[in-house]
């Protein structure tokens, strides 16, 4: 029995079979995340565009205030995020971060995760990085959350006792009741999930796959949530943003 | 708050078949649901979608529940004349949108 359960651990995925969960899609699914104008995700990037013009709370400025025009200044960021906050000593995502410059800058009230207006801003900023490699930044300081991203994805939890490794690294590829499993490389947050019909963010696919484990899924912005997204876009190092993505 | 993402080639030439694609964002409820106190949850949806080429009609859908929450249309037809094509979507509760787009053919 010891002997079968260390053969079923096939540990990390080498660098070069590494493949994002575009390739694993249908032919269909593909087209739908190429072609701007079929893929809904888009509808979210335009609403986000209107969101980053609009003044709001009580300091009376909009996003576009600071940062201007946001092909330019956005580009590329959300493929360093979650990104260590010095002021919190901790890694924030995304989401966090608009928030954090609402409530500190715009004064404005936190937007609620996974409402329209968060996801939308986050698709809008996230855009600007598409095709741009993910590049997370390991030092002393966001090393230890690394850790304990990368400890949550080898741990067996949930009722039925799965790590997300074992259907990641050791299983992609194959199926998942009707269902390829896929490698788990978040390129493409927020994404535009078939399933659910609508945008959703990373957090909302991980508390889906803790659920389906049945583990007590993590609250939305919860540190563990963090330090897992940190180590799933690590893991991620290198391939290129695929932002508004579009999946089964 | 409602989005159009339309794609239209903006150069063709005359005689020429263009495809046209146009998504739009659409919360819809179909009249079917009911709230949790059993109350009926009225229709929200776009009714009607027309697409005019320099003021000729050249697509027109009639929607229903249960078809779409963000209507996606692919259609075609012949470029002739250089000019505006106009696309209203109208629906319940007043919803109505329109947006343009310009063709050039040569």
């Amino acid at each position: 029995m010891i002997a079968l359960a260390g053969a079923s651990f096939a540990g990390e995925i080498p660098q070069a079979e590494r493949r994002s969960g575009y390739e694993l899609m249908s032919r269909e699914t593909r087209a739908m995340q190429d072609d701007d104008t079929a893929n809904p995700g888009m509808l979210a990037v335009l609403e986000g565009g209107a969101l980053w013009a609009r003044k709001t709370g009580a300091g009376g400025r909009a996003c576009a205030d600071c940062h201007g025009d946001a092909r330019a200044s956005m580009k590329g960021v959300a493929a360093h995020y979650p990104a260590y906050d010095t002021t919190l000593k901790r890694p924030v995502n995304l989401e966090q971060r608009i928030n954090l410059c609402r409530t500190e800058r715009q004064q404005s009230p936190a937007l609620a995760y996974e409402s329209r207006e968060l996801l939308a801003l986050t698709a809008y900023v996230a855009r600007q990085a598409r095709g741009l490699p993910i590049d997370i930044p390991v030092d002393a300081r966001t090393q230890p959350f690394l850790d304990r991203g990368r400890a949550a994805f080898y741990r067996r939890q949930g009722q039925l006792n799965l790590a997300c490794s074992q259907c990641h690294d050791d299983n992609w590829g194959r199926r998942l009741a009707g269902n390829t499993i896929p490698q788990a490389h978040p390129t493409g947050y927020p994404v535009y999930r078939l399933e659910w019909q609508s945008l959703g963010s990373l957090q909302r696919r991980l508390r889906n796959c803790l659920v389906g484990i049945r583990a007590e899924p993590y609250e939305y912005g919860a540190p563990e949530m963090v330090e897992l997204e940190l180590f799933l876009m690590w893991r991620a190092r290198g391939m290129a943003i695929e932002t508004p993505g579009v999946r089964p | 708050m409602a989005n159009a993402l339309i794609n239209v080639p903006d150069r063709t030439r005359r005689g020429e078949i263009v495809e046209i694609k146009t998504l739009i964002s659409h919360p819809m409820e179909t009249g079917y649901r009911r709230s949790q106190l059993g109350a009926r949850i009225p229709r929200d949806i776009i009714r009607l979608f027309v697409c005019t080429y320099n003021g000729t009609e050249v697509f027109r859908a009639e929607l229903h529940p249960a078809i779409t929450a963000n209507p996606f249309f692919v259609f075609s037809t012949v470029a002739t004349e250089s000019g505006t094509l106009t696309f209203q979507w109208t629906g319940d509760n007043g919803f109505s949108v329109t947006e343009t787009a310009a063709i050039t053919v040569d």
